[in-house]
């Protein structure tokens, strides 16, 4: 795959970042907008029904059965997606498989990783995978983040990942979808079956750009799987297994509003800084997570919209139980849904004509004409760190260690006011800092910080700064924030990193942002 | 020297913001630290240089010592150190970090106290962002909720977080241990500009005498001149037969208030929600503050996953005349201020008495009306009250009158 790195040039927001990796030029980050590739989308080959079927039934009898007649290889990219979330059992699985068969040096695309990954370490150690373009979380990040991985690690947010498989900067040899349900033609969802996870999203730049596609499924149903959240017409292997995932730590039946008292005092600062802001207001929209704080920020919009008789126009969001309550309560007329957190959430959707499944295509893509993101009024988002420029960091921790994906994040700065509640700092540990470790977003996209001890605003929103001056809110400045922070927990030292760099961050147009240094250990 | 070991602090899976000493004196070696920390790579450097400052402070050289930290600020790690070198040599010395000059205000005998939280005397991570959630009052707790073996270390976490932790402005209090061993924890507090103590369990005027001269003494040694407050707790059947003699017993005592757990179980009753049990206690009590003139504070409330509850037990509080409660959760703080808030009808009626009050003062009439009707000076005096209560709550505009006034045309 070629050099793991090489050239590193200063971009533009003047991190150093290599022009190459894993022998894949690389364009650095150029600023918001500037950057447009003058090219056409990535082409898969035509294919024929000649060389499928003429019954539709493309079914195998195992994944690794489908996974040789895909042509599996050393050197090929294979992707996965993350609907299983920590129940995923499929990605395990095709390791196993590529290991069994003694293939090497695979790239790994998912569109994010999870604790349950752990699995793959040994293939990351023995050759098998060679690096891993997704977020990576936890165990996988930590390994990542003491230069053991052979390749260069690649993020890209959700939006990012579709772009570049569009694009062709990430061409897929082989995609596995995991699918709650499924037919023998390979339309899929994610709504119905004992794996029901809501919807597909992650998985459609793969079915229309990978060169095999594969369905696995342990909920085969008769033509047609309807709604084909993913067309058959893209696939061309059908599975079915005995089990995809883990029911329990898919989808959680107990999504909670956080009991934190500062983590509630946040969210209710946020929501009145919404409120005095004029955010909140009849026809409005937001941005919704699943963390617990984005939870009770979400309860407290309710609050408001109930004793002031507002109603949003959508929210967009990974949806949970609470913001379907609110949609049965007709404060929310649709929610646009990215991704399925409870069951609340996946019954809602099976249900409601007006909870909608999207995709990091209609919400998100960069290069394409629009998308939803821009759209939204308000997203509340969340960051390890902060810095007095604004810039946030979400994958690194103040250690230097990669801990987190960037998810959505990125593509949801495009919103028209994005706002980080955070804490000012966590068990010593300052969230507002001179320089944020890794910039994953620049500071001229990110508006509104509210932190327990205060609120700062971006100077360039100065219709914010205006609307809100005569409230009670606590105004201060970023950099008040930051001097508060240091005085309670003392002046953090800088981590020790090695010159050696483990992983690079997109921006949402495929350029790279940031470098991700090797900690020293 | 014989070696001994010694412990300090809390360790677990759950504690935060928290760390775990073990100091060994040794004969010979010098100071050996042993780091194991949650910020390592911030903060690792700087907690050394604290824990061998502590040690030289106290004159030691040859030691072991093992720091088991979970991000736990400076103020804690020296305490816990503190805490350590104290159970193995014999000293009074006291290693003291900077008093931050935010914790220098004051606080006074009439001012609103409505909510008081609690915290755990050897708990620093909840004490960190007690003041944000804006109670008038903060108590940093010896008594109850620490466990007897942690008492002596409380006792310095509590003196650091006086000296160190911001609370924003919430009254400075701290619930000492009852007698006679609460006389034993004031020589760390009333140095570091604690506003008021609660005695716990107290039942009589010569237990608040004694107190006050152990203050005294305490404030001539350190050039103290203002006052230290007092809030006895009733906690007995006996406190309750003498509540006005401890109400009355010095101009320090502001409050009394009431704990309602181990009146009934002197009762040899239990609490029960309608708290029928304690109407006459909690009566008495009231009766006593508002004849001896100062506030009467209610009990906690401890369900505290139920608001609505806890703001039903508000108005029935402040029905009974109580003019504060305790929290032992910050969410029940907002509750307990929109509960003791004057109602928009009691607000309305208190601007016309003192509007009437205003304007016959500036005719220089003796009585007070308000239409045909004549308005007693206790009266105006509530009104008043009300009125103040209203502006500081943010529910009316400091210059209501011309509000008012305009309105009234």
């Amino acid at each position: 795959m070629g050099q793991k790195y090489s050239n590193l040039v200063k971009n533009a927001v003047g991190r150093m970042v290599p022009t190459e990796v894993n022998g894949q030029k690389q364009i650095p980050f150029q600023g918001i907008g500037k950057y447009k590739p003058d090219a056409r989308k990535y082409g898969p080959k035509i294919a024929s029904c000649v060389d499928f079927p003429e019954d539709g039934n493309k079914q195998v009898a195992s994944l690794k059965e489908a996974l040789v007649k895909a042509g599996l290889k050393d050197g090929m990219t294979i992707s996965t997606h993350h609907h299983f979330r920590n129940g995923d059992l499929l990605a395990n699985k095709i390791f196993d498989i590529a290991k069994e068969l003694g293939v090497k040096d695979l790239r790994w695309v998912p569109s994010a990783s999870f604790p349950c990954h752990e699995h793959l370490i040994q293939y990351l150690e023995d050759g098998t995978i060679h690096h891993i373009e997704g977020s990576m979380n936890g165990p996988l990040g930590r390994f990542a983040s003491h230069g053991k991985m052979k390749g260069l690690g690649v993020l890209r947010s959700h939006g990012g990942r579709y772009q570049a498989i569009q694009d062709g900067d990430v061409k897929v040899d082989i995609t596995v979808i995991g699918a709650a349900c499924a037919d023998l033609f390979g339309n899929a969802n994610g709504l119905y079956g004992p794996s029901a996870s809501g919807l597909l999203g992650f998985a459609l730049a793969d079915s229309q750009y990978a060169d095999k596609v594969i369905v696995v499924t342990d909920n085969m149903v008769p033509f047609p799987c309807i709604p084909w959240q993913i067309q058959g017409n893209y696939v061309d292997y059908t599975v079915q297994i005995d089990q995809v995932g883990i029911p329990e730590k898919i989808v959680s039946g107990t999504t909670q509003i956080t009991k934190s008292p500062d983590r509630l005092l946040l969210a209710e600062m946020t929501a009145q800084f919404c409120l005095e802001a004029g955010i909140i207001r009849d026809g409005f929209s937001f941005q919704s997570g699943a963390g617990g704080t984005s939870l009770a920020v979400g309860d407290y919009f309710a609050k408001i919209m109930r004793e002031k008789n507002i109603k949003a126009r959508f929210a967009r969001g990974g949806s949970n139980k609470y913001l379907v309550s609110m949609l049965e309560e007709g404060l929310i007329e649709y929610i646009l849904d990215g991704q399925t957190f409870d069951l609340k959430g996946v019954q809602s959707m099976a249900d409601n004509p007006n909870h909608v499944w999207t995709s990091p295509f209609t919400s998100y893509n960069y290069h394409g004409k629009g998308n939803f993101a821009g759209m939204v009024d308000v997203a509340i988002l969340g960051a390890t760190e902060v810095d007095v420029n604004f810039n946030a960091n979400v994958v690194t921790h103040s250690d230097g260690l990669l801990l987190h994906g960037i998810g959505g994040w990125q593509n949801c700065l495009f919103s028209k006011t994005v706002i980080l509640p955070i804490p000012l700092f966590r068990d010593r540990i300052p969230v507002v800092l001179d320089e944020v470790t890794t910039i994953c977003g620049p500071g001229e996209l990110i508006d509104v910080i509210v932190t327990e001890r205060g609120i700062a605003i971006n100077p360039k929103r100065k219709d914010l700064i205006e609307k809100v001056k005569d409230s009670n809110l606590p105004i201060k400045t970023i950099q008040e924030l930051k001097e508060e922070a240091e005085k309670i927990c003392g002046k953090p030292a800088k981590p020790d990193f090695d010159d050696e760099l483990v992983a690079v961050i997109k921006w949402v147009d495929g350029t790279i942002i940031d470098s991700v240094r090797k900690v020293k250990s | 020297m014989s070696n001994k070991i010694a412990t300090a602090g809390n360790t677990g899976k759950k504690v935060r913001s928290d760390c775990f000493v073990t100091l060994e004196l040794k004969d010979s070696g010098g100071i050996q630290i042993e780091q194991k920390s949650k910020v390592q790579v911030l903060y690792g450097k700087v907690n050394i240089e604290l824990c061998k400052d502590i040690l030289k402070f106290y004159g030691i050289e040859n030691a072991q010592l093992a720091l088991e930290d979970k991000g736990a600020l400076p103020l804690v790690i020296a305490a816990r150190v503190e805490a350590t070198v104290k159970q193995l040599i014999d000293t009074d010395k006291e290693y003291l970090l900077n008093f931050i000059e935010e914790n220098n205000y004051t606080s006074e005998k009439e001012q609103f106290r409505f909510s008081r939280l609690y915290l755990p005397g050897n708990t620093p991570s909840m004490m960190l962002n007690a003041g944000i959630h804006d109670p008038n009052g903060i108590i940093l707790d010896l008594e109850d909720s620490v466990a007897f073996s942690k008492k002596k270390e409380a006792q310095l976490v509590v003196r650091n977080a006086l000296r160190g932790i911001n609370f924003y402005g919430a009254e400075r209090m701290v619930r000492i241990n009852q007698f006679p061993k609460g006389l034993e924890d004031i020589k760390y507090l009333v140095p570091h500009n604690v506003h008021m103590l609660l005695v716990p369990k107290c039942e009589g005027a010569e237990q608040i005498k004694e107190l006050e001269e152990k203050i005294e003494e305490i404030k001539k040694q350190h050039n103290i001149d203002r006052p230290v407050l007092l809030m006895p707790i009733i906690e007995s059947a006996l406190g309750v037969e003498k509540a006005f003699e401890i109400a009355t017993a010095s101009e320090n005592v502001v409050a009394l208030a009431i704990g309602l757990e181990d009146y009934t179980a002197d009762l040899g009753t239990r609490r029960t929600n309608e708290a029928v049990e304690s109407f006459y206690a909690r009566t008495r009590l009231v009766n006593a503050c508002k004849a001896a003139r100062i506030q009467a504070i209610d009990s906690v409330f401890s369900d505290v996953g139920d608001m609505e509850a806890l703001r039903e037990n508000v108005k029935v509080s402040k029905g009974l005349g109580f003019e504060g409660m305790g929290c032992i959760h910050p969410r029940q703080i907002k509750v307990i201020h929109e509960s003791f808030a004057p109602e928009p009808d009691e607000i309305e009626k208190a601007k016309k008495i003192v509007n009437a009050f205003i304007d016959a003062t500036e005719k220089g009439l003796g009585v007070v009306s308000l239409g045909t009707k004549m308005i007693d000076p206790p009266v105006v005096k509530r009104a008043e009250k009300a009125i103040s209560l209203a502006i500081n709550l943010g529910l009316i505009s400091e210059n209501w009158r011309e509000e008012f006034l305009n309105n009234e045309e």
